[in-house]
């Protein structure tokens, strides 16, 4: 009975999609790596390796996906606030993305210059320009949703073709380097970890205490639910949706920054490129409606990590770069298919009419 | 009282504002360079072929948006179009029988989007987002060269993409006084046809009206016994139909296929289409507002490209200047409407 009440609970449960989703990822690279002779729990392995340019640093191909995943991760957290709170997703992410990694090069670069080991302005001062510039374009995006009721996806379709190009026009239509060791950092290691990990745990860490321990997390879920039911209860529900979106941009920027510290440079034309279908991927793979409302944080974050374990696993098998989408579009379309209303009442179905036979 | 009548519909005043807006722009490019050949007939002619894939895919887009939904995957169709048309003609395959391989591609693709979105009730985007990944990955799958069409590969299509239709007027003579007459190409004839077929089908079929009625309202459509999943089922195999024909015509343009080819080609139409007066919200717009949002595209561009001295970007930020203005004018016409009814 217990067992049963346990499975119950497990059924209903949010993560059980994305825990499924990561648990066959793991089963994949298992049977991939016995097969291929490699041992069969290589994917697991956790080892110490030195390096010349960054000491002794982690190894392994988790540290890898966790490493690689954190941009998606960062973008998950903010989209999922967008998503609960305007029924809505947030398609410019990957372009501000890039006009942020644009701005901070540019001004820590000075502009013009294409390519520099000094830093012409204080490294904090860049990063957090490019952070505030994050702000301004979730700002942007905010005012047009939550102030002129415009539709999420026509207003930020709006960044979504001009930050990128905004970005390209700071740089001077150049990829701007700023090879600097104290730039590089965000996207190199602290100690053994990549620092993107330690970058995206504070984050997590941050975002899910503010839910907690303000009622900020509720009031975006009731905007979610019934903006207007929840604008006669007394909440500024406009006010709200601005700030998801104010948020949205800030993870962007931060993504940005790291991104664009990983190459130390500002590639406008290939920073996040795509990566906002996989922030929105992440938030549906962790099981949230895409009609707002209630949301799961950790859900979208296992999310996040699975598809960057899924892109891992594609280049393992031998997949290309470029061919990699046509898996990613099925593994969607089944994820999809599998919530969608008439699937489920299909499936319901067919388990009532079972059971029913059982008893006769 | 002109005016009065005007503000009623405030739909055919934004028609009336981006065709305004098209002839200023258009206006503008011949003051600025007409030492340039702007003034040319040639130069509006020339937008017209470089676009004419884009007008076919945007007739498309208008029908999927008249239902409220969006069609994503558009840019990744003609991707994948032109890769196959490439492959095939070196492959030695006929250019006619590849023509009609890729539009029957494109109807069944049609076919699996409005079955997922009509049928299983998923979101357009996210269907659509799908599509994209799918189109663009199996690009890949086909090859990963950048093919060329050359006249060895296939004399045929070679010959369809270099026929030039003489236009009778709007010559002129250069400089070495030859006379130039104006031409057009066949994916020019194609995209109008295209065009006007969409208009009268939006207007006087049932198929058309049930769009709007969709779009409009969907719970009163179903009501009045509409079978709105089939409706659905039709517009998204429609856009992608159409997306084959634009993805031909853009073959026939660019006589080559690669990975990166038509990349944010659907941003493009839809931006056409919400700058020509379709609401993104369903069941208002029409296919000539397209037409001229395609236009306005294709002249900014020309004008960018003219003066040469202007970086590439320019383009795509004047576009999203011009997408956020039509944007708010539409929310501001929509709160309008709102406060007359309350």
């Amino acid at each position: 009975m217990n067992t049963k009440n346990l499975f119950d609970k497990l059924k209903k449960s949010q993560l059980l999609l994305p825990v499924i989703a990561m648990l066959l990822v793991m089963a994949v690279n298992i049977i991939h790596d016995a097969f291929t002779g490699a041992g069969a729990f290589s994917f697991f392995t956790i080892t110490l390796q030195n390096t010349t340019g960054n000491g002794t640093i982690l190894y392994g191909r988790i540290i890898d996906i966790l490493n690689r995943g954190s941009e998606a991760a960062l973008l998950a957290l903010g989209m999922t606030l967008v998503v609960s709170a305007s029924a809505g997703t947030d398609i410019s992410v990957g372009s501000v993305m890039s006009l942020c990694a644009s701005f901070c090069c540019m001004l820590l670069a000075g502009y013009g210059v294409s390519s520099t080991n000094e830093l012409a302005v204080p490294l904090i001062l860049g990063v957090l320009a490019g952070m505030l510039m994050g702000c301004a374009c979730g700002a942007f995006n905010g005012f047009l949703v939550a102030r002129l009721n415009i539709q999420p996806m026509v207003a930020t379709l709006i960044l979504y073709s001009a930050a990128r190009a905004i970005g390209l026009l700071l740089c001077n239509d150049l990829i701007v380097y700023v090879r600097n060791n104290s730039f590089g950092f965000f996207g190199s290691f602290l100690g053994p970890i990549p620092t993107p990990i330690i970058i995206t745990a504070v984050c997590v860490a941050l975002l899910s205490i503010i839910l907690k321990k303000t009622a900020l997390g509720l009031y975006i879920q009731s905007v979610g639910i019934n903006s207007k039911a929840s604008r006669i209860a007394g909440l500024n529900s406009k006010m709200i949706i601005h700030l998801a979106y104010i948020v949205c941009g800030l993870f962007a920027g931060i993504a940005g920054i790291v991104a664009s510290s990983r190459i130390t440079s500002a590639d406008s034309n290939n920073i996040g490129l795509y990566l906002e279908m996989d922030a929105i991927l992440a938030v549906a793979l962790g099981g949230n409606s895409l009609g707002g409302g209630k949301f799961s944080l950790a859900g979208s974050i296992i999310g996040a990590y699975t598809i960057q374990a899924i892109t891992t696993t594609l280049y393992a098998l031998g997949v290309s770069t470029n061919q990699a989408p046509v898996f990613k579009a099925i593994i969607v379309i089944i994820i999809v298919a599998i919530q969608a209303p008439p699937v489920k009442a299909f499936i319901k179905k067919k388990s009532l009419s079972k059971s029913s036979k059982g008893v006769a | 009282m002109n005016i009065k009548k005007l503000n009623l519909n405030s739909h055919t005043l934004l028609l009336l504002i981006t065709i305004v807006l098209f002839i200023i722009l258009y206006g503008l490019g011949c003051i600025l360079y007409s030492n340039k050949g702007f003034t040319h007939l040639q130069t509006f002619l020339n937008i017209l072929i470089t676009n004419a894939g884009l007008i076919c895919i945007t007739c498309g887009m208008t029908c999927v948006m008249l239902t409220a939904g969006i069609d994503i995957s558009v840019g990744g169709l003609v991707a994948m179009d032109c890769m196959l048309i490439a492959v095939g003609l070196n492959k030695g395959i006929p250019a006619p029988l590849m023509v009609i391989l890729v539009i029957v591609i494109g109807i069944l693709f049609g076919l699996m989007q409005g079955f997922f979105v009509g049928y299983l009730n998923i979101q357009p985007f996210i269907v659509s987002m799908a599509g994209m990944f799918f189109t663009r990955g199996m690009t890949a799958v086909i090859s990963t060269d950048q093919v060329s069409i050359t006249e060895q590969s296939s004399p045929l299509y070679y010959a369809w993409a270099n026929y030039k239709i003489k236009l009778p007027f709007g010559g002129y003579i250069n400089n070495k006084g030859v006379y130039n007459a104006p031409y057009i190409r066949i994916n020019v004839i194609i995209a109008l046809i295209v065009l006007i077929a969409i208009f009268f089908m939006l207007r006087h079929t049932r198929f058309g009206r049930n769009l709007y009625a969709v779009g409009g309202n969907e719970q009163s459509a179903a009501m009045m016994g509409l079978n709105i999943k089939n409706v659905k089922l039709k517009a998204y195999t429609l856009s992608s139909f159409l997306c084959s024909i634009g993805g031909i015509c853009f073959s026939l343009n660019t006589m080559s296929g690669s990975v990166q080819q038509a990349l944010g080609l659907e941003m493009d139409a839809i931006s056409s289409a919400v700058i020509g007066g379709t609401l993104l919200t369903g069941g208002v717009g029409n296919v000539i507002g397209s037409f001229f949002g395609v236009l306005i595209n294709g002249t900014i561009s020309s004008i960018v490209k003219t003066n040469g001295k202007l970086a590439s970007s320019w383009p795509n930020i004047l576009t999203a200047a011009l997408l956020f203005l039509f944007i708010v004018i539409q929310s501001i016409f929509a709160a309008i409407r709102n406060k007359k009814m309350h």
